[in-house]
């Protein structure tokens, strides 16, 4: 053969005869990421940027948990003088800005951009660099915002920043600016990795994988990623109006011109509620493989979960007025929202009858991940509970705005998704790094969490009953709300001390945690079928899936599909629904362009809050870095 | 703090603003399918917790684990398990929508009564400032109209409209032991009727995060026989009573001299500020810098020399006082009874 002859093969080279080591050598080369600082900014593989993702919104729930410790430190006290309200109310911002649009979302993505590609048995994420452009775009927001926090102009007029308090006549200077930025940042970011998961999921499936062999979690991110694209785009016109009006002397939200001042609540909760389901959806998930594990047997009722999902992201859509009882809106058209909100409990309660009809009889090993499930179920359906009372308009016109409101939502929020997530961290962190998080200090970290969660909440309905409004930076000490207030700082500093024994467990055991092996819970769905971490490839040949627990229904040895590239990036591409095989196509290598890309966006959205005509020079500049990234290069021709 | 003295202020409460301690029909209609609820949805809840915890560890185990059985093979050993939950949790979910709808036409049935049509008795425009509420009593004839803040007068056994208002941002009027929540919105104006059965002094504060000192800004409102409700307005109405001693007619004079009449109106003198409260009253209210502090000649002097110390962030300038001055204005303000 001549030489032209012998590269040209070694190009077109299979993975069809190859030897597992040369496979595995020859596929590294082709996945791997290059080396170096660039090589490290470039790296697309989807485990890599997941794990930072998943890193980086761990720091922002330090962050936001740190403002809600020193919120508690205030209140625990009457005429507390420990922080002042301007403080105060900068601190409740950035607390409920971070955890909603830092944290929450962005972890539950994270997740989904760690887990879907190996749980439905694909090489990488679909567009794997624009999943990498998301995530700087949402570090570069949050890193905005909390550097604007440090320099004393975090915005202050809530998470949900109503106008006109938060327009330009009653905030003046750049704080609603800034908060307005940073929502268009997440949103942008959120929007990009929703694209990404949903093909993924459609497209990427490995051979076999019918929709009704998708495990379940997978489900729950897919719905998720759906609520995100409706529900996201409401919240960032709305943002984009608020800074409009601030910036450039628009009237969107001013009534004296013509705006209209409920807009901004109609827009802002046609997002937020959905909002409230993206963040939940996703722990439901978590809770599913968790259970369907540890209960040693398929989830009951797949079916219905799968539906129940669906149905919940429908309804999600239809319940925000539930939010704006008090607004003076027609009461026909509220009681319908009453009805529309508490049909949502049917779907969530065949939710948790299908896990408890799992685990009936099971006698589960009450490893840290169950006890997490089980802490969920108790705190969530009594958050679900006050949720069905919020959302009659009667008991809403006591309760709204009160703690009443605050107790509940923590309750539906860490109940139902910060405990699921931790379950799942101390369930998918051998696959991630290799090794176990250490047992003992896991049932210390669930016990604290759990009874310094109670503490600190469940006496927050009653202070609420009791007549406290949310978002005061103090009260008067004959109201009588200073003991429960008292209770709950404890309760709160508790649920702190239980998040350090988390990261502490995660850092610890990180380094010298027990080794994993590739299936240290005995489960059943693809990830677990590669080695712990998977290497850059997930899988050397791609799975065939016959069964919904596959490795419950092959043991170790999974039937395999081969006669891919192994010279270069190539994923098959399966039909939508019966996952049978259609394509190969090439997937992106790594590349710088995404990080500059995020920084000119950057540029653009931060200058912008000072001079509006950094909107015209900064997409001119991010159109530049788009052209970089798509400039047409010499590729081989997608085969088919 | 002075704050501390408020208890003795409130002497006609015998208890502490509370939803579920109820004064009025419709706090009393809310209360009821507050507990309602609560006994319902806490004994499912209670169920729920009960039927996870035999769940994991009571009941027969369903199948002991033969050697190198998958999960999946315990599974086609017990179809019957399976139909039987299948029945359970399809029952369960029937039962759970049965309950919402139960639910849901048990709050229609109190949201009803709730906002039924009332005969028109008495009504007042609140508007909601940042953070004071400013208080209009209606009526066809303009010399019967009182103006006057923080602190609602309305009689016992008469239907009262609230007509909301607000002229700067968001707020919300919130009585506990009276009525549920109605936001005041600028641009728009909403209506709440309120009917007390009960004569008392009740606390209300704005519920909607309104800005810095959204903490401060309370209310009060004095329910009473109507008899007295009369003679209460009739009082308003007059103009401010005029300084009957050296003292207060210093503060007077002090006060016509000063800033004061910037943003204050005492009417029956030069004062015609509007953006600030109404002071032709003054001295008859409870609580001074809408129910931040009791009203005293102290907390009055407090209050004037620095008020942004009680309530920072609030519009009141500082306003530079001899400390004759202050303690004459103090006494002047405390006797506009």
């Amino acid at each position: 053969m001549t030489d032209v002859a012998i590269r040209a093969s070694e190009k077109d080279l299979r993975d069809t005869d190859l030897a597992a080591e040369d496979l595995h050598d020859r596929l590294s080369r082709a996945w791997g990421a290059k080396s170096g600082l660039i090589g490290w900014l470039s790296d697309v593989d989807h485990k890599a940027v997941g794990r930072r993702y998943i890193f980086t919104a761990f720091v922002f729930l330090a962050l936001a948990g740190s403002a809600a410790a020193l919120m508690r430190l205030q209140l625990a006290r009457p005429e507390s003088q420990l922080i002042g309200p301007d403080l105060y109310n900068q601190l409740f911002t950035m607390h409920g800005t971070t955890m909603m649009f830092l944290f929450a979302v962005p972890v539950m993505q994270a997740f989904a951009v760690y887990l879907a590609p190996l749980m439905v048995g694909t090489r990488n994420i679909a567009f794997p660099r624009l999943t990498l452009f998301s995530y700087y775009v949402y570090v570069l927001g949050g890193l905005m915002i909390w550097v604007a926090f440090l320099m004393n102009i975090g915005p202050d007029v809530g998470w949900f920043a109503y106008t006109p308090l938060s327009g330009p006549q009653f905030s003046p200077g750049k704080r609603s600016d800034i908060w307005a930025q940073m929502i268009t940042f997440t949103e942008v970011s959120s929007l990009a990795v929703a694209v990404s998961v949903i093909v993924t999921v459609f497209k990427q499936r490995a051979p076999g994988m019918t929709l009704d062999r998708i495990p379940l979690l997978v489900w729950a991110m897919l719905v998720t990623s759906f609520l995100i694209m409706f529900a996201m785009p409401a919240v960032m016109l709305a943002s984009t109006m608020l800074i409009l009006d601030r910036l450039v002397g628009t009237h969107f939200f001013n009534y004296a011109e013509g705006g209209d001042t409920l807009l901004w609540q109609h827009l802002f909760w046609f997002f937020g509620h959905p909002e409230v389901y993206i963040i939940f959806l996703p722990g439901t998930g978590f809770v599913s493989q968790i259970v369907g594990t540890f209960s040693r047997r398929p989830v009951f009722g797949y079916l219905p979960l799968v539906l129940a999902l669906v149905a919940t992201g429908f309804l999600s859509f239809g319940l925000w007025v539930h939010h704006m009882f008090a607004t003076g809106l027609p009461q026909l058209g509220a009681s319908f929202f009453t009805a529309s909100s508490m049909l949502i409990a049917v779907p969530s309660g065949l939710q948790i009858f299908c896990w408890i009809a799992t685990l009936w009889g099971s006698r589960p090993v009450l490893a840290t991940p169950m006890l997490f499930v089980l802490g969920f179920l108790f705190i969530f359906v009594l958050g679900g509970m006050t949720g069905v009372m919020v959302a009659s308009v009667p008991i809403d016109l006591q309760v709204h705005d009160t703690y009443f409101v605050v107790a509940h939502f923590h309750y539906v929020l860490i109940g139902g998704a910060v405990f699921p997530l931790l379950g799942a961290v101390y369930y998918w962190f051998p696959k991630i790094t290799g090794r176990l998080m250490s047992e003992r200090l896991g049932k210390w970290n669930f016990w604290t969490a759990f009874i310094g969660f109670n503490v600190a909440f469940f006496g927050m309905h009653i202070l609420g009953l009791m007549g406290m409004p949310r978002r005061v930076y103090t009260y008067q000490p004959d109201l009588g709300w200073g003991p429960l207030n008292m209770v709950s700082t404890a309760g709160a500093l508790l649920l702190a001390a239980s998040f350090g024994l988390f990261f502490i467990n995660a850092l610890v055991s990180m380094r010298s945690g027990a080794p994993a092996g590739n299936n240290p819970w005995g489960a059943g769905t693809l990830e677990w079928a590669t080695p712990s971490p998977p290497p850059v490839y997930n899988f050397a040949r791609y799975p065939i899936v016959r069964h919904r627990e596959p490795l419950w229904a092959e043991g170790d040895e999974l039937p395999v599909a081969h006669g891919l590239m192994v010279s270069q990036r190539e994923l098959l591409i399966t039909t939508l629904t019966e996952a049978r095989p259609d394509l190969r196509e090439g997937t992106p290598d790594g590349s710088i362009w995404p990080f500059i890309a995020a920084l000119a966006v950057a540029v653009a959205f931060i200058c912008s809050i000072f001079w509006a005509i950094a909107a015209v020079w900064g997409s001119a500049l991010v159109g530049l870095t788009l052209i970089g990234w798509f400039w047409p290069k010499s590729v081989t021709e997608d085969v088919t | 703090m002075v704050a501390l003295s408020l208890p003795s202020v409130l002497t006609g409460c015998e208890r502490w603003p509370d939803a579920l301690d109820p004064k009025a029909p419709e706090a009393h209609d809310i209360a009821w399918l507050i507990w309602t609820f609560t006994g319902l949805l806490g004994a499912i809840w209670l169920a729920v917790v009960i039927a996870m915890l035999i769940a994991i560890r009571g009941g027969r185990r369903v199948a002991p684990p033969a050697a190198g059985a998958t999960p999946l093979d315990a599974l086609a050993l017990h179809p019957a398990g399976e139909r039987s939950r299948t029945v359970i949790v399809g029952v369960l979910g029937g039962l759970t929508a049965l309950t919402v709808l139960v639910l849901t036409g048990l709050s229609y049935a109190t949201q009803r009564s709730l906002f039924a049509p009332r005969q028109e008795g008495l009504s007042i425009l609140v508007t909601g400032k940042q953070w004071w509420w400013e208080l209009q009593y209606e009526d066809a004839d303009p010399s019967r109209i009182v103006e006057t803040a923080n602190e609602i007068h309305v009689p016992v056994n008469v239907p009262v409209t609230l007509k909301l208002e607000a002229s700067d941002v968001i707020h919300s009027l919130w009585v506990p032991r009276l009525m549920g929540k109605e936001d005041l919105i600028p641009g728009r104006q909403n209506v709440k009727r309120v009917f007390v059965t009960q004569p008392g002094v009740y606390r209300g504060q704005c519920a909607e995060f309104c800005g810095q000192q959204h903490a401060h800004m309370g209310l009060l409102i004095v329910a009473e026989p109507m008899a007295d409700f009369e003679r209460w307005r009739d009082r308003q109405r007059a103009e401010a009573a005029s300084p009957s001693s050296d003292e207060q007619q210093a503060g007077h004079d002090a006060f016509l001299k000063r800033s004061c009449v910037m943003c204050h109106q005492i009417r029956g003198t030069d004062a015609g500020g509007r953006s600030g409260p109404d002071l032709t009253h003054v001295g008859s209210r409870m609580t001074l810098a809408a129910g931040t502090l009791p009203l005293t000649r102290g907390s009055l002097a407090a209050w004037i020399v620095d008020p942004h110390g009680v309530k920072p962030g609030v519009d009141m300038p500082l306003t530079k006082l001899e400390p004759d001055e202050l303690n004459a204005i103090a006494a002047y303000l405390e006797s506009l009874k």
